[in-house]
């Protein structure tokens, strides 16, 4: 194990965030904020309350959950698709590390700015509710897995486009649509039942629902389940990250 | 020799169908320069890429000091550094930074003297806290050479080292390159300036179309192919070449103001004595006379042009 590649791989992807701090912190914290404004208070203050929960309180995971995803994907395939657009991908290439070190040092650090990041949207959250977490260890496992598997899944992304508007187009036209319609606002049982049954075909739905239980001990499907749903997208995940390595797509002719 | 770098049966087909390269054996000698000259598009940055691992064979082995580049990737690698031809760098990253990123990667504990002493010998000490993108172009070759070498590699290739460089600044890299060769290290640079060939190789291979057409001592090379010129600026332009030299292999240019007699230098004597001893015979006087080699770019272009 070439641990000093690691290192070096992981450290400079997360001081390439700290370059930009102010734009890669303020920028969630300010639309979080709006988030509670609007929703929260400016809405949510006209809403009863979801399972015994307030309205403000219960979007608060799925807002978590929303920055999550989006976080994640972003910093993992802009991470590994600058390289390839730099050109200085050649040296990862020509070093002597394998395919699990590549992915521990960029994965691993773009997983590590989504944790941090979520962590500070809960931190802002508190500024506008009050919320208690029931289960803060399973809480904190969902927010670890779900960045991980995210930013594997940007990784792949990052990898696959090969150019800029390729690298926003799964973001915007399929990952934002089924987070606002995974239930980040609303639980799924105020749907109508046709739309219940197709929601639960919205792998995010099970995020959400998961991450919600560990807040409030309450959600609309089993924590259980939700756990099998994120285990299974990781080993989806890592399957094709496997293969890009074997075969050498988009990195190596 | 003891080769250090090993390629046997090597060839590359792309996925368009492009052959780059085509049966390729060759071995590099430890401790020498080596350039390997060719054409645009003749298959040199392939084959590097190869042997750095950038770019997968179709068939074909090669051995990095004795380690197979594909199945053995982590020993061979750590030994070997590439600067390749594109300028790639990160913008935003500092000088520092980015060499120690570098031997990082490849495998080394961070060591601050090391680093020092590598941004020391390619004049970029001052420059460490500087972000990349404020440098010049001649700077960025730098760092790109700093960072193949902070990992302290045995073999060295320099893919066009010195394309776009101004003059002063070749200068300074062949005497970092000749340094670097002094302290035991093995550089194979490609390069489509002859000059460069001829001023800084051990030994020259010469590729055309994805093969190798020639391995040769650089010396022998030029002995062997080379050709001298002696050009005889006359005092009385000749109508012709007199009888009395018909036997020389002469040639009446400039109006008949100058007589060319062109000799192998691998031949028995030049003949120029005898030749001299004939013109003052049949009384004919010159005014100067200056002798010329050909240079590696002759050889080369005839080279290459005689396979097109």
């Amino acid at each position: 194990m070439n641990l000093h590649a690691i290192r070096a791989i992981y450290g400079f992807e997360l001081s390439r965030w700290f370059r930009t701090l102010g734009q890669s912190i303020i920028s969630p914290v300010i639309s979080t904020s709006l988030y509670f404004v609007v929703f929260g208070a400016a809405i949510g203050s006209r809403m009863g309350s979801i399972d015994g929960v307030s309205y403000g309180a219960f979007i608060i995971p799925g807002l978590v959950m929303l920055n999550l995803l989006n976080e994640s994907i972003s910093n993992a395939s802009f991470g590994i698709y600058m390289p390839k657009f730099s050109g200085t991908i050649y040296e990862v290439l020509s070093a002597p590390v394998s395919a699990v070190e590549v992915v521990l040092g960029y994965v691993g650090a773009a997983a590590t700015k989504s944790v941090l990041l979520g962590l500070l949207i809960l931190i802002t959250a508190r500024l506008f509710v009050p919320y208690e977490i029931a289960h803060p260890l399973m809480m904190f496992g969902f927010l670890v897995l779900t960045a991980i598997t995210f930013s594997l899944f940007g990784f792949i992304i990052g990898i696959w486009a090969d150019g800029f508007e390729k690298l926003q187009i799964i973001p915007l036209m399929i990952v934002t649509p089924l987070t606002f319609l995974g239930g980040s606002f609303y639980s799924i049982s105020m749907l109508p039942p046709v739309w219940q049954t197709i929601a639960l075909f919205n792998p995010v739905v099970y995020l959400i629902s998961g991450f919600r239980w560990s807040f409030y001990g309450v959600a609309d499907i089993g924590a259980g389940v939700s756990l099998v749903m994120v285990l299974g997208f990781l080993a989806v995940c890592l399957t094709v990250v496997w293969w890009i390595f074997r075969t050498g797509y988009r990195l190596k002719s | 020799m003891e080769s250090i770098i090993a390629v046997k049966g090597l060839t590359k087909t792309y996925a368009s169908g492009f052959r780059a390269l085509r049966n390729i054996d060759l071995d590099i000698h430890r401790g020498e320069i080596f350039a390997l000259l060719g054409p645009n598009g003749a298959g040199k940055t392939t084959l590097i890429n190869i042997i750095c691992g950038i770019v997968r064979p179709t068939t074909g082995i090669v051995l990095a000091d004795g380690h197979d580049v594909v199945r053995d990737f982590r020993a061979a690698r750590a030994r070997i550094g590439l600067v390749p031809q594109e300028l790639s760098t990160d913008m935003f990253e500092k000088v520092g930074a980015t060499v120690s990123f570098s031997r990082g990667l490849f495998g080394r504990p961070p060591d601050a003297a090391r680093i020092e002493q590598v941004l020391r010998a390619v004049s970029l000490w001052d420059k460490r806290d500087a972000k990349i993108m404020t440098l010049s172009g001649g700077m960025k070759r730098r760092v790109m050479i700093a960072k193949a070498l902070a990992h302290d590699p045995d073999i060295l290739f320099l893919d066009e080292p010195t394309a776009g460089v101004d003059v002063e600044l070749r200068r300074d890299m062949w005497a970092m390159v000749r340094g670097l060769r002094a302290s035991g290290v093995t550089i194979i640079l490609t390069t489509h300036y002859i000059e460069e060939a001829e001023e800084m190789a051990d030994r020259v291979g010469v590729i055309n179309k994805g093969e190798i057409i020639l391995v040769e001592d650089k010396a022998t090379l030029m002995r062997k192919l080379g050709k001298k010129q002696l050009r005889i600026q006359l005092l009385t332009p000749l109508s012709g070449i007199p009888s009395a030299l018909a036997s020389y292999p002469l040639e009446l240019t400039g109006n008949g103001s100058e007589l060319v007699y062109t000799f192998d230098t691998q031949g028995e004597g030049s003949g120029i004595a005898a030749l001299l001893r004939q013109l003052n015979d049949v009384g004919i006087d010159f005014r100067d006379l200056h002798s010329s080699e050909s240079s590696l770019e002759d050889i080369f272009v005839s080279l290459v042009s005689a396979r097109a």
